[in-house]
């Protein structure tokens, strides 16, 4: 496998991470960008709101200049359904667990907090027991 | 030139999730078939992204830079919580099913995936529910 855009796209991510840590003084993990805009504080929206208009923009760009890796497929059996149960457990999951991906993951991990690493190993636990579940549950990766 | 800066990261981190293929749902979910058809891009996602942020946070600190001087956030880990234990596992249950975590989704409303567009409002639900429920973000 190619591991040559793996590693670019996350060297770009963790320097977007470490750039827009350092502007804002904040630990920008997307999880929490966004929920304190849905509870807002005075003076501590504008910086949220910039960073994922540049991230929807960097990303409409990557997109739309073929950069990197072009794929995009649904998981076998995955319908919308399955999208919006997801959301919502995204959602809820990451405000109650503190952080995503990149607030636990890069951001946690890269400042060597051993908490982060505890909830990132605990939430990739969950993710590869959901797919080996649900591979179980639809043999073949047929819909169930 | 501290919002230009900040537009800055968001779009180098919106431009690295396209990349590196992690807003693909079939190559997140490819990660997490450690027991299938295992793809370890995520792998060298995550690695990429992690070496990147400490080496780059071990210079600001050793030289003291500071951007737009702004200082550093504490970033010293807290004790683990269980509440946060619990969150993180319902967070990867749902990371399991669409293959989205927040970044991705938000990455292909760009590309006005329709999954994305559905996932997006739902997960703002989703966390506006935790934080009435857990009375977070205050």
């Amino acid at each position: 496998m190619n591991f040559i855009e793996p590693l670019i796209g996350g060297a770009l991510i963790g320097l977007g991470s470490l750039l827009a840590m350092a502007a804002s003084g904040k630990i920008p993990g997307i999880s929490g960008i966004v929920a304190r805009i849905i509870r807002p504080k005075a003076g501590d929206v504008g910086w949220r709101i910039t960073f994922l208009v540049g991230l929807i923009i960097g990303a409409g760009l990557a997109a739309f200049l073929n950069l990197g890796w072009q794929g995009y497929a649904l998981p076998a059996g995955r319908g919308l359904a399955v999208f919006a149960v997801a959301g919502l457990l995204v959602g809820f999951g990451t405000r109650m667990g503190g952080g995503c991906t990149s607030g636990h993951g890069v951001c946690g991990m890269g400042s060597g907090a051993r908490d982060a690493l505890v909830y990132t190993l605990v939430f990739m636990a969950a993710g590869v027991a959901t797919v080996l579940v649900w591979n179980l549950i639809s043999p073949g990766g047929v819909a169930a | 030139m501290k919002l230009f800066l900040i537009l800055l990261s968001g779009v180098l981190f919106g431009a690295g999730l396209i990349i590196s293929g992690m807003t693909d749902p079939s190559r997140v979910i490819g990660f997490l078939d450690v027991f299938g058809n295992w793809d370890p891009a995520l792998a060298f996602v995550m690695g990429g992204a992690v070496l990147v942020f400490a080496c780059g946070l071990m210079l600001l600190r050793k030289t003291g830079t500071r951007i737009c001087a702004t200082p550093l956030p504490d970033t010293s880990p807290d004790p683990v919580s269980k509440r946060m234990v619990i969150g993180s596992a319902i967070f990867g249950i749902g990371w399991g099913l669409g293959g989205f975590c927040p970044g991705p989704a938000l990455a292909n409303l760009s590309t006005l995936r329709i999954e994305a567009l559905l996932f997006v409002p739902l997960m703002l639900i989703g966390m506006f529910i935790a934080q009435r429920t857990f009375d977070l973000d205050r």
